[in-house]
């Protein structure tokens, strides 16, 4: 079966209960109503995460029987399957699923973690290799300053920099531009939720 | 001096509104240059001529959240991509870690497919979800970046520091990375290991750049007069009290 969201259908419910949760900031009369609609968003959004873990399946399925990679591919899927009846039949917070996922799961995403340092550690020594501008070295020098003023390095501390130049990098001027990044990514999402509420932007039906 | 949550939704109505109808008529209108989106225009004709394979990293938000307007920036992202590139040898794919996301970039996909007139070639791999938390994600989508196929990646959603192990894999195997969120950990390492970041709200302007439509240029423009008003207004608020001392 061939499941495709209706456009004309789907933008009219989009529209409309955008609507509605916005009318209920300004009634209060509709708190029920939009708590009710959020509701079935949460457990629509469950089941969209449902669909995620079956389309993993699937795709691992395939290539296990187009035989390409099919040893990761029958790995994951054993392991998943596992997992999944073992959470099922215990629970999430059972003790064999609690066992996984302290066991496998946390030191794998702790390894990437790893991986992951020094991985930056690399990307920002060759930043100016890649971009040869102004913000690049803005970008580097607050990293130097940043590593200098967060304590004795080699046992030996630069006052300057732990006590004069870091606090004021951190306390004013990251705060200052975070904000001002936050501004620009609210407005970003308000204009993108108009947007969508006025039916130009259809993420839904392409 | 203050505006409510509901003034600034009224005031970025009225000049989306204003902007679209005053845009037909005045299409000089030029929007400044990101050179994130012109070397992606062109990435894009490069591979469409090469027959390389562009991927698009829609990140893990979901869409109940702030998050999902990044995310819905990614999704007209891969449209634009998608109606390009579709027929191409090698069609762009598009990896992401939540469900929801998964189930509207199939239908972008789709959609696009349908369009171009081959829907008989489209297929439900080519949109995935690769994982469900934030490293599995990343870490099954590397092997699609690694594929030597794959000449650029784009990452346009909400992503956390598992972006840097994505645009890394990009730099390994000598491919484009344009990278945007609206997670301020995740800018700073798209900044660092990106070769294109999208800033700030930069990600937002997606679909007028990549040309979605009027509204999208309309409420580009909104944004830029909603940001002096702020400016505005942190100023006014900030004189205020020393001219309230005066008295």
């Amino acid at each position: 079966m061939n499941l495709r969201l209706q456009t004309p259908l789907a933008t009219a419910v989009a529209i409309a209960f955008g609507f509605i949760i916005l009318a209920s900031l300004l009634i209060p009369d509709l708190m029920d109503v939009r708590n009710q609609i959020l509701n079935w968003a949460i457990l629509l959004a469950a089941i969209a995460l449902f669909l995620g873990f079956a389309n993993l399946f699937q795709v691992h399925l395939q290539k296990l029987r187009n035989k390409e990679k099919s040893a990761y591919s029958s790995i994951l899927i054993v392991a998943m399957l596992v997992t999944f009846a073992i959470t099922l039949w215990e629970g999430s917070q059972g003790v064999t699923a609690a066992w996984i996922f302290n066991n496998i799961q946390l030191p794998i995403e702790t390894s990437l973690m790893a991986v992951l340092a020094i991985s930056l550690t690399i990307a920002a020594a060759q930043i100016l290799q890649q971009r040869k501008d102004l913000m690049s070295l803005v970008f580097i020098g607050t990293v130097f300053i940043l590593i200098l003023s967060s304590g004795p390095l080699f046992g030996i501390e630069l006052p300057v920099f732990t006590r004069t130049i870091g606090p004021i990098v951190n306390n004013f001027l990251s705060v200052g531009a975070l904000r001002g990044l936050l501004i620009g990514v609210s407005l970003g999402t308000l204009a993108s939720g108009l947007r969508i509420l006025l039916g130009s932007d259809r993420p839904y039906g392409g | 001096m203050n505006l409510s949550a509901l003034q600034w939704i009224g005031l970025c109505l009225l000049l989306i509104l204003f902007f679209t109808f005053w845009g037909r008529n005045n299409s000089k209108r030029a929007l400044r240059s990101i050179p994130a989106f012109r070397q992606l225009r062109r990435t894009i004709e490069l591979s469409v001529e090469d027959g390389s394979r562009l991927q698009i990293s829609l990140g893990r938000g979901g869409i109940l959240g702030p998050e999902a307007a990044t995310a819905f920036a990614g999704l007209t992202l891969l449209r634009q991509v998608a109606d390009i590139a579709a027929d191409s040898d090698q069609p762009p794919i598009a990896t992401t870690g939540d469900g929801a996301i998964m189930l509207l970039a199939q239908d972008t996909l789709r959609n696009s497919y349908k369009r171009l007139g081959i829907a008989d070639q489209y297929h439900f791999r080519l949109a995935q979800t690769t994982g469900l938390t934030p490293f599995s994600y990343a870490a099954g989508a590397l092997p699609r970046i690694l594929d030597r196929e794959v000449s650029a990646t784009a990452l346009a959603g909400s992503f956390g520091e598992e972006a840097g192990l994505l645009t890394s894999a990009t730099q390994l195997s000598g491919g484009f990375s344009l990278g945007g969120s609206e997670n301020l950990t995740s800018q700073a390492i798209l900044f660092a290991s990106a070769d294109q970041p999208l800033i700030g709200e930069e990600i937002f302007a997606t679909g007028a750049y990549m040309g979605s439509g009027p509204t999208h240029q309309a409420s580009l423009h909104a944004q830029d007069v909603l940001r002096w008003v702020a400016i505005l207004l942190f100023i006014v608020t900030a004189l205020l009290p020393l001219f309230g001392g005066l008295r």
